[in-house]
């Protein structure tokens, strides 16, 4: 990969994506009942992660954030199923939620909703087959290989 | 404002169709696309486009926009991502093995 | 007890996510999907007989009362479709390891197939038109996965057209819903057919009623929408066409059989009179497509779409006896053709090709083999007294009591064709002289043979049974043709 040197992007990249993940986390406790929610969280967390990835090259993040993206997006899934399971062990119906008050440290009086664990689970999804699918293409390694596949 | 959204749903829905019956992979992803928005914007309007408050409870507020559309479009939404983002690799494959992304070039009934 | 309706849907998502956490270790995948595969079968084969000797079970998700909640709605056709599908998705397990090669079992095979039986299960469970737009999804997704397994150059192509296609048609499925929502202001089956009687089905809801039925007649496979099954089911592996071929169409076929015995029934003269048209062209089409190839797989993938032409009748018909005969032939058509592509897969490994013209004389060498696909040919066809044969006397008795004489005509011409069909493998396939390109591997075959036996034998005991199974596809029948039971149970009045 040729080495560009962008100052303008970097520096944009190291306020854009702060912000970026500071709203998409907002947006994703803000979820269970106001405009919000997983799902807009993930993507805006995913969209963060793409910016690093294009400004400072592929190299670089996959030593900051050695993440497997395809085992985020699994746990994702497992969590939002088990918050849904976690109901009927208690002999409600499936994805039956319900949520409480209480006086946390700092933050006061804060609602913690049993949707949170659902929604946590969609965020890991979301972010996780995003960025799958992102880097899927974007690092097709392989596809040299292929086209000798392709050629025999 | 209904009649807007209609005639915006069916000039998606008829761009799409026209980039489905295209040739070029690509174009025929952008296709599905186009397609899936204009039945989101269709099942909005749908069910009346309604000004008043969110549909949460709260009190002092008494026009609620429906919700029950809003979330089924939301769902409706997030499968179209993914599928989309599914076919987005599926044609880049397909591209790569078959070294082309002409439709023309892709039939055949021979099976291997 | 209620709450565990919701367990063949969630616990295979939940397989799904453990089974995706370890896709390489084979040995541990293999192990945990077999004995999943099997405790689940039970389990809700247990589910099926309480529902059939209590009546069915209604649960809301969220416990959101209906019509505001998603009710998942346990009724004796439901439950019977859902134990089959388990059935199956149990034998395809145990006939996967010896027949996909280790590339292809690790790229996440188990997590797929379980996420595709948690979406059928789901499909057939649901008492909600969205949420049924929902398990598409998640069963098709889980198909787009299994498709492109391999990664074939003429299988990504063909992939490409089958994504396309139902992607196409799940578009016009949310229309279609759009319309519903808009006109009649609920998605819910019960309030839906409550309110469509209300109505009167007005001249729009039929309207409505017919682009409905065009989105799920792409999925089921009925003429003229069939173009796209039979080269994408034929071009991956022998397991995946079996799951495809015995649960994708059908999940298509039930929802019209859920759909215009539910909600648009008020207007036969024009929904129910066009499903017996095409359903006669599905079944010619269908079979001369079956006769016109020597690929023996390709045989086998259009021998599906008479089948669904079959199904189709029986709800064109609309009588208790047809509708009886449909829900029937549903059952025994999942099971045969599981056990077909079984075979089917198990004869080209056996005879090394798939070209009819090149392969004699395998029974040989595997005389096992050769007899059950000859018996499940016989069950193919409809010979008495095998399980074909009692679905396909009700679809004909309801036929000959509407005086459809150009209907139970073609069927039975169908039926002889997909005989005949059938008979062109065996004969040119199975006797003969021997080949020397014939497989010595005898282990794999015999592995590959089991699971059709098993499922040959079900289809066998379902005829031969058939004292003890009809009762409860007649009292099914009876809850179809009148509606009140099933609004009642999930509208709670």
């Amino acid at each position: 990969m040729a080495h560009t040197n962008d100052i303008i992007l970097k520096t944009m990249t190291q306020l854009i994506a702060f912000i970026l993940l500071g709203f998409s986390i907002y947006l994703f406790f803000a979820g269970h009942n106001a405009p919000g929610g997983g799902f807009i969280g993930g993507l805006m967390t995913a969209a963060a992660i793409i910016l690093m990835y294009i400004t400072y090259g592929y190299e670089k993040i996959e030593q900051i954030l050695p993440i497997n993206f395809t085992t985020m997006f699994v746990a994702g899934l497992g969590i939002a199923t088990l918050a849904g399971i976690g109901s009927i062990v208690l002999g409600h119906p499936f994805l039956s939620q319900t949520f409480e008050y209480y006086n946390l440290p700092i933050m006061g009086e804060t609602e913690l909703a049993t949707a949170l664990i659902f929604d946590l689970g969609v965020y890991l999804g979301v972010v996780g087959v995003t960025m799958t699918i992102i880097l899927t293409i974007a690092t097709d390694s392989d596809a040299k290989e292929d086209e000798e596949k392709a050629e025999a | 404002m209904e009649i807007i959204m209609t005639g915006l749903a069916s000039i998606l829905f008829g761009a799409g169709i026209y980039n489905l019956l295209q040739k070029q992979l690509l174009r025929i992803v952008v296709g599905t696309v186009l397609v899936s928005h204009g039945a989101h914007l269709y099942f909005l309007t749908m069910a009346q486009l309604k000004r008043g408050a969110p549909p949460l409870v709260v009190d002092g507020v008494t026009e609620y926009a429906d919700p029950l559309p809003q979330a089924l479009v939301l769902t409706a939404i997030v499968i179209a991502f993914g599928v989309t983002s599914f076919l987005l690799v599926l044609a880049y494959r397909t591209y790569t093995l078959n070294k082309t992304d002409n439709m023309e070039e892709l039939r055949g009934s021979d099976h291997e | 007890m209620n709450n565990l309706i919701f367990l063949p849907i969630v616990l295979p998502l939940i397989a799904s996510v453990i089974a995706a956490f370890f896709p390489k270790k084979l040995n541990l995948s293999r192990k945990f999907a077999q004995i999943t595969s099997v405790i689940l079968t039970i389990m809700t084969a247990a589910l099926t007989w309480h529902v059939l000797t209590n009546g069915t079970i209604v649960v809301q998700s969220g416990g959101w009362e209906a019509p505001f909640g998603i009710s998942i709605v346990g009724d004796g056709l439901s439950m019977i479709l859902v134990m089959t599908t388990y059935i199956i998705g149990t034998a395809a397990v145990f006939y996967a390891p010896s027949v996909l090669d280790k590339q292809q079992e690790s790229f996440y095979f188990y997590a797929f197939f379980f996420l595709l039986i948690s979406g059928v299960s789901g499909a057939f469970m649901t008492g909600d038109l969205f949420n049924l737009f929902v398990f598409f999804e998640v069963l098709l997704i889980a198909s787009y996965g299994l498709i492109v397994l391999g990664n074939g150059k003429v299988q990504l192509r063909e992939s490409m057209k089958y994504v396309l296609f139902n992607v196409f048609s799940s578009m016009l499925f949310v229309t279609a819903i759009a319309f519903i929502y808009a006109i009649t202001g609920t998605v819910n089956f019960a309030q839906l057919a409550e309110r469509v009687e209300y109505v009167e089905q007005a001249g729009i809801l039929t309207t409505v009623a017919i682009i409905l039925f065009f989105v799920f007649a792409v999925k089921a496979a009925i003429f003229p929408l069939y173009y796209w099954l039979p080269n994408s089911y034929v071009v991956p592996n022998a397991v995946v066409s079996a799951l495809f071929g015995a649960l994708l169409t059908k999940v298509g076929i039930y929802s019209i059989l859920r759909v215009f015995t539910l909600i648009f029934v008020h207007d036969t003269g024009v929904t129910h009179q066009i499903f017996i048209w095409l359903a006669m062209f599905t079944m010619l089409f269908g079979v001369i497509g079956a006769l016109s190839t020597n690929n023996v797989k390709l045989i086998i993938t259009y021998n599906i779409i008479p089948a669904v032409g079959f199904m189709l009748m029986g709800i064109g018909l609309y009588t208790e006896d047809a509708i009886a005969g449909s829900v029937y032939y549903l059952m025994h058509d999942m099971v045969i053709k599981g056990a077909l592509f079984f075979l089917i897969g198990a004869l080209i490994v056996a005879a090394g090709t798939k070209d009819l013209r090149e392969m004699s004389g395998v029974i040989q060498k595997f005389p096992l083999l050769g007899w059950i696909f000859f018996v499940a040919s016989l069950i193919l066809a409809g010979v008495p007294p095998f399980s074909g044969f009692i679905g396909k006397i009700l679809l004909l008795r309801g036929g000959l009591e509407q005086e459809e004489f150009l209907l139970v005509i073609i069927a039975l011409i169908s039926s002889l064709l997909i005989l005949f069909s059938m008979m062109r493998i065996f004969i040119r396939g199975f006797w003969g002289d021997l080949m020397d390109n014939i497989s010595d591997d005898r282990k794999r075959v015999r592995n590959l043979t089991i699971p059709g036996v098993v499922l040959v034998s079900i289809s066998i005991f379902l005829g031969v049974g058939a004292e003890a199974v009809y009762p409860h596809v007649e009292s099914i029948a009876n809850m179809l043709m009148d509606r009140t039971d099933y609004i009642s149970s999930v509208l709670k009045e």
